[in-house]
């Protein structure tokens, strides 16, 4: 009896999911953990087309796009979002996805337009920065840093928390950022520094910013926490009480934020292209567009879209933020990181 | 006494779960004389019906971990290894991993024993009030999420925790005098709490069932309180000791969570290091390898566990738990219990607490005066878990994440005790099959839920009986999942309480009449019923706490409760961080009912066992 249960359970999943009606055609789009939208917006992309939109969440960015890459052969889903600009050569050299010029690229400026090729579109950026507790700068009488040179200085001895890059995402875009702005050979002597100042290292961005940074609902020790540009506007957002000003702000001088820009493309071998096609419209549309701040607190790459209050007023972009080509991330990555680990965590 | 069965005796009476085979069992006992006169006739076929009847208890169980464990592990390693990882470095940096791994496995281990051993004895021995509460207690950790524990030691232990700021205020110190968190400390402390669990349930039960006879007859004869607990006691504790050290290192082995949340980036374990190296730098032959080295010790550890524990295994007949307990009777007693039950309240309850209580207080400063926070009673981060403030698709309301997770738990619990009881049957009375396969069952404890997930992709992407329909995209490999994690917990706490049954019990009942079920139900079931019930608790309590590999498989349509916590925490702001503690007091409370509940059934026929 024991043993009949499991095939009796298989058999009757089985049945179920293929007795299902015939409905629509369905599109599958495969993204990462941070992947959001509205219901409606999405709902309304299925009515026009006569389509139902299936997600499939694989782990965080990175894992995702590893899986991506794994089931090249016998693709999971139509579309892949999710791919950044410091993953994004990983991607292209795997060779998962199909090129499509999008005619809404025409409006979306050239600076985000990194795949010639156009097989991986740009659909958001978000700058990484340094987040400060504006109460804990005002409290102590001491000025916000406004390079990344200043915060090697005594004032500043322990106060900036800072992801793993090894394990995190915006940790990986600040080492960029001081890759970028002290060159190759100069920045593991900028992180010496930063070591003997006492920047605190921790795995990943939820510990960093609920636990070691103050003027999250955690209540931690440091004052300086890497985030984002729009952290502050999502303080607001999901405040407890309502709030006319963040409690926190960015740091936004030249260098000191790093430009994450995520991508959208077609899976090489989908079935369903021209229903592809079109949901790669719709992310580039102005409705996603305007839609998309709210829910994953990045910046639409084009610019018809407007931005939501809250970013308007409590996220502005960094003016100067530091880039470097997706080659070049992809031709030094692993070693910059082994470098550091070196450097900072031996 | 200490006779220990022989292997033709127990071959003939194994298998002793299946109401079938007991009943040809004992037909075939009674009828030995019919049988003996048409041997040679019946012979080819009675030798494939023992073969059969050795076989059938593996199939499911084999079936299952082939399908959806061996299969996909050895694609994605056979994909990924190649000799291009073979390197000095790699040989270093392997080296380096593997030390670490194996020297804090080890120190957890010995502290986890070192609590968890008094606190089985205390539960075993000793009526106190509170007992069950603070027994209850003690379960809970183990299937919190990692992140959760983290915020709670951090509360409790951190730079800004109570002990720190309490202390600071006390001294008038500068700065906090208790540095723990990214300290081996941290990692420790996390450990003991989380699996101490483990040895108050293995080791506790069977002491709890150890006939108090034996130490009275000990203590007749001239030994001493302490004599019979050394000379008797605790040897016939060993197999359970062992079977729990084994499980608690296993899970410290593979640490990952807790080394990266209360580590810190300074400590590497084997599975930290095969999540870096498979997603962050894709350097999948590396990944393999190291993949591979903790499947090798998991195997090796295992290989000398079974080894160790059929050396050791004594048959004595269980006695129901009551006929051990009793009141501290003297103070040096009462101390002791005293002692133990409030060092286990304040290791258990002092990390976990601060999550209801900030579920429910929300702290608030005056703009620039950071120093003086005021408190206050708020409902807010509850009712916030029923808006979906942005009209989010992802948006689950706490009631529908409580019922996914809860039918996740029902059907790896239904799922890993029908595939669990017949193999720990068969472990009960081994012969030589069970000795070769019995390591294998380990296996999933040390396989890197990285590697098994990226498994999984490559194998079960394909669509199956409809164009539509793959493994990969449905729900149900959230429970498939959760079941090749629970079974090693189900076999290993059903296993003891099989093994422990005579068989003269079942001979005595069969000669005095019973039918073989009734045999069953009354010598079998009253003994192995309750720890049904503990194994049922574990493949509960895994699958409701488990994250890592369900992040890898779930549907984002049908999210867990840890699965919710993690996205609440993954997005600033005040609200989030309140909504994150409400669910993760919603998933204590829950996991404490169910627990509760379980414990508490009344199973019919069965014993106070």
């Amino acid at each position: 009896m024991k043993r009949l249960l499991i095939p009796t359970f298989l058999l009757v999943c089985f049945l179920l999911s293929a007795c299902g009606p015939k409905g629509p055609a369905t599109l599958t789009v495969m993204t990462h953990d941070s992947f959001a939208v509205s219901a409606d917006v999405v709902t309304a992309f299925e009515q026009t087309n006569n389509v139902k939109v299936t997600f499939i969440k694989s782990g965080d960015a990175g894992a995702a796009l590893n899986k991506a890459i794994l089931s090249k052969d016998a693709p999971l889903a139509d579309i892949f979002y999710g791919v950044d600009n410091t993953f994004l050569s990983r991607a292209l050299e795997a060779g998962i996805y199909e090129p499509y010029a999008s005619p809404l690229l025409a409006n979306i400026p050239a600076e985000f337009k990194l795949d010639p090729q156009n097989r991986a579109l740009p659909v958001d950026y978000g700058d990484v920065c340094i987040n400060y507790d504006k109460a804990y700068f005002t409290d102590h009488s001491l000025a916000v840093p406004q390079s990344l040179e200043e915060l090697t200085r005594p004032e500043y001895k322990g106060l900036l928390v800072v992801e793993n890059p090894a394990t995190s995402s915006p940790g990986l875009a600040f080492l960029l950022a001081t890759v970028k702005h002290f060159g190759a050979d100069g920045y593991l002597d900028y992180w010496r520094a930063l070591r003997a100042n006492g920047v605190v290292i921790v795995d990943g961005w939820k510990t960093a910013y609920y636990t070691n940074f103050s003027a999250s609902s955690g209540h931690g020790p440091q004052p300086m926490a890497i985030s984002y540009a729009s952290s502050p506007a999502a303080e607001v957002v999901y405040a407890e009480t309502p709030l006319t000003e963040s409690p926190t702000a960015s740091i936004l001088g030249p260098d000191t934020c790093f430009r994450q820009i995520e991508f959208v493309g077609i899976l090489n071998g989908t079935k369903n292209r021209a229903l592809a096609e079109k949901f790669v419209d719709f992310m580039l549309g102005v409705t996603f567009q305007e839609d998309m701040p709210l829910q994953m607190f990045m910046f639409p790459v084009n610019p018809e879209a407007r931005l939501p209050e809250a970013f308007i007023q409590y996220a502005p972009a960094a003016e100067q933020p530091a880039a470097l080509s997706p080659d070049l991330i992809a031709a030094n990555r692993d070693q910059w990181i082994a470098d550091w680990t070196e450097a900072v965590l031996r | 006494m200490r006779r220990r069965f022989s292997d033709s005796a127990s071959r003939r009476v194994n298998d002793s779960t299946s109401q079938r085979v007991n009943e040809s069992t004992i037909r075939r006992v009674s009828e030995s004389a019919n049988q003996r006169s048409a041997e040679s006739l019946n012979r080819r076929f009675v030798l494939a019906e023992s073969l059969i009847r050795r076989i059938a208890p593996w199939l499911g169980v084999s079936i299952f971990l082939g399908l959806f464990f061996f299969y996909p592990l050895t694609r994605i390693l056979a994909l990924s290894l190649d000799f291009s990882a073979l390197t000095a470095d790699n040989f270093t940096l392997t080296f380096y991993v593997l030390r670490f791994t194996f020297f804090q496995a080890f120190l957890s281990t010995l502290l986890t024993l070192l609590i968890g051993l008094p606190a089985a004895y205390l539960f075993a021995r000793f009526d106190f009030r509170g007992k069950s509460l603070l027994r209850l207690l003690t379960a809970i950790p183990f299937m919190l999420p990692t992140v959760v524990v983290a915020a709670g030691f951090n509360a409790l232990l951190g730079p800004r925790g109570w002990v720190n700021l309490g202390l600071m205020r006390l001294f008038g110190l500068e700065s906090p005098p208790i540095v723990f968190v990214y300290t081996l400390w941290a990692i420790l402390l996390a450990h003991v709490f989380y699996n101490t669990t483990i040895v108050i349930r293995v080791v506790g039960t069977a002491l709890a069932h150890l006939d108090p006879r034996l130490e009275q007859a000990a203590r007749l004869l001239g030994a001493d309180a302490r004599r019979a607990f050394w000379r008797v006691t605790l040897p016939l504790l060993r197999p359970p000791i062992l079977a729990a050290s084994l499980l608690v290192f296993l899970f410290d082995f593979t640490s990952f969570g807790v080394i990266l949340l209360l580590g810190g980036p300074r400590f590497a374990t084997l599975e930290v290091e095969i999540y870096v190296q498979a997603i962050q730098i894709f350097n999948l032959p590396l990944a393999a390898v190291l993949s591979f080295i903790q499947l090798l010790c998991t195997l090796a550890f295992s290989i000398l566990y079974s080894r160790l524990v059929t050396r050791l295994a004594v048959t004595v007949a269980p006695r129901p738990a009551e006929t051990n307990l009793r009141r501290a009777r003297n103070w040096r007693e009462k101390l002791c219990v005293g002692g133990m039950a409030l060092l286990l309240l304040a290791l258990f309850l002092l990390p976990m607490a601060s999550l209801p209580l900030r579920s429910v207080a929300h702290l608030e400063s005056a703009r620039g005066e950071r120093t003086a926070v005021s408190y206050g009673l708020t409902g807010d981060y509850y009712a916030e878990l029923f808006v979906n403030r942005l009209g989010s698709l992802f948006y689950v309301p706490p009631f529908e994440a409580l019922a996914n997770s809860l039918i996740y738990a029902a059907v790896t619990v239904v799922l890993s005790l029908a595939l669990g009881f017949p193999v720990a049957s068969a472990l009960a009375r081994p012969g030589r099959l069970e000795h070769l396969l019995d390591p294998f069952l380990m296996l999933p404890l040390g396989a890197s839920a990285v590697t098994l997930g990226l498994g999984f992709i490559i194998t079960f992407n394909k669509p199956l009986i409809t164009d539509h329909w793959s493994l990969i995209t449905s729900p149900l490999l959230v429970p498939l999942a959760h079941t090749i994690i629970a079974l090693p917990f189900v076999i290993r706490s059903l296993q003891p309480a099989l093994a422990s049954i005579p068989d003269r019990l079942r001979q005595a009942a069969a000669s005095l009449g019973a039918s073989p079920r009734r045999v069953w139900f009354t010598v079998d079931w009253p003994i192995v019923a309750r720890a049904t019930l503990a194994a049922a608790i574990f493949a509960f309590t895994v699958s409701l706490g488990e994250f890592g590999a369900t992040s890898l498989v779930y549907r984002p349509e049908y999210p867990t409760l840890p699965i919710a916590i993690y996205r609440f925490l993954s997005q600033p702001g005040g609200l989030n961080y309140g909504q994150a503690m409400a669910m993760a007091t919603i998933l204590m409370g829950v996991c404490a009912t169910g627990i509760f509940l379980i414990e508490h059934l009344r199973l019919p026929g069965a014993g106070e066992f």
